[in-house]
């Protein structure tokens, strides 16, 4: 549990060093959505931000600190699976971090209604699946 | 200094992920598996990153502005409609189905596993589809 506690931690601190410092929410998909609207001027400090972001791996392997994951090398379940979050996170304006964790830390009762609509929504796919027999 | 302040909170941002293990996709549908062999560790991730989070929002607004700019922008989206709930649900149900959301597919681009790129790249299309075919929310509307 402490890995967890100490991670969330972190996460919390890079959210409340972007708004304290430059004022700006850091929700993945804004950010993502930022990418395509690089000339806009305000828009640049997203590009820092994936850059600081994927250089996390490479900086862990470099600290020697194992990071292991296990995923599904099913390419059509993995381009179903990336079209609905990158669409369904479009529509609705943010994901695990902008409502999950900065919404909520707003108290943002929008961001609250989408965190148990999208945890709700993963807990019935991985019980459907389940139940279907398909396992990753 | 913006793009200091970004950059240093990006990467403290995926060393968070890296370390809570919320970027391991076994390890969040474990999290989500609550009717089954369920993992309830992450919790705690959301959890304190919301408390830590909560203290700086709430340190800022006795602020007018920002350490290195100008305005603070507020989110200023508050409706609870269609548009949320719909978003929401797609995007959890595909949540569940690999068990990437968008922070940590962003930082696993390096792990070398090219179920990762097919993941990112069809992210970045199904952001782009929602934008041409949905279009932005609008602001200020309730």
């Amino acid at each position: 549990m402490a890995d967890e506690v100490i991670g969330g931690v972190l996460i919390g601190s890079a959210a409340a060093l972007l708004w304290i410092g430059i004022g700006r929410i850091s929700g993945m998909t804004g950010v993502t959505s930022s990418l395509f609207l690089l000339y806009e001027r305000q828009r640049h400090w997203a590009l820092w931000f994936v850059l600081g972001l994927i250089l996390a791996w490479p900086m862990m392997q470099f600290a020697g600190l194992d990071t292991q994951i296990r995923i599904t090398d099913n390419t059509g379940l993995l381009i179903a699976a990336g079209l609905l979050v990158g669409f369904g996170t479009y529509v609705s304006n943010g994901c695990t971090s902008g409502h999950g964790v900065c919404g909520m830390g707003r108290l943002s009762v929008r961001s609250l209604v989408a965190t148990i609509t999208f945890m709700a929504a993963g807990i019935v796919t991985v019980a459907v699946m389940n139940a279907m027999g398909v396992s990753l | 200094m913006n793009a200091v302040i970004a950059l240093l909170s990006g990467l403290l941002f995926g060393l968070g992920l890296l370390l809570s293990g919320m970027n391991d996709p076994q390890k969040v549908r474990a999290f989500l598996d609550i009717f089954g062999n369920w993992q309830p560790e992450l919790i705690a991730v959301m959890g304190s990153a919301v408390v830590v989070f909560f203290i700086a929002y709430r340190f800022s607004e006795g602020r007018t502005k920002p350490l290195f700019s100008a305005t603070f922008h507020r989110p200023v989206l508050t409706a609870i409609d269609a548009r949320l709930l719909i978003g929401a649900a797609m995007f959890g149900t595909g949540w569940g189905l690999v068990g990437l959301c968008p922070g940590p597919a962003l930082v696993d681009l390096l792990s070398g596993h090219e179920s990762i790129l097919w993941f990112v790249a069809a992210l970045l299309a199904g952001n782009r589809l929602a934008h041409y075919l949905v279009g932005p929310a609008r602001t200020g509307n309730g």
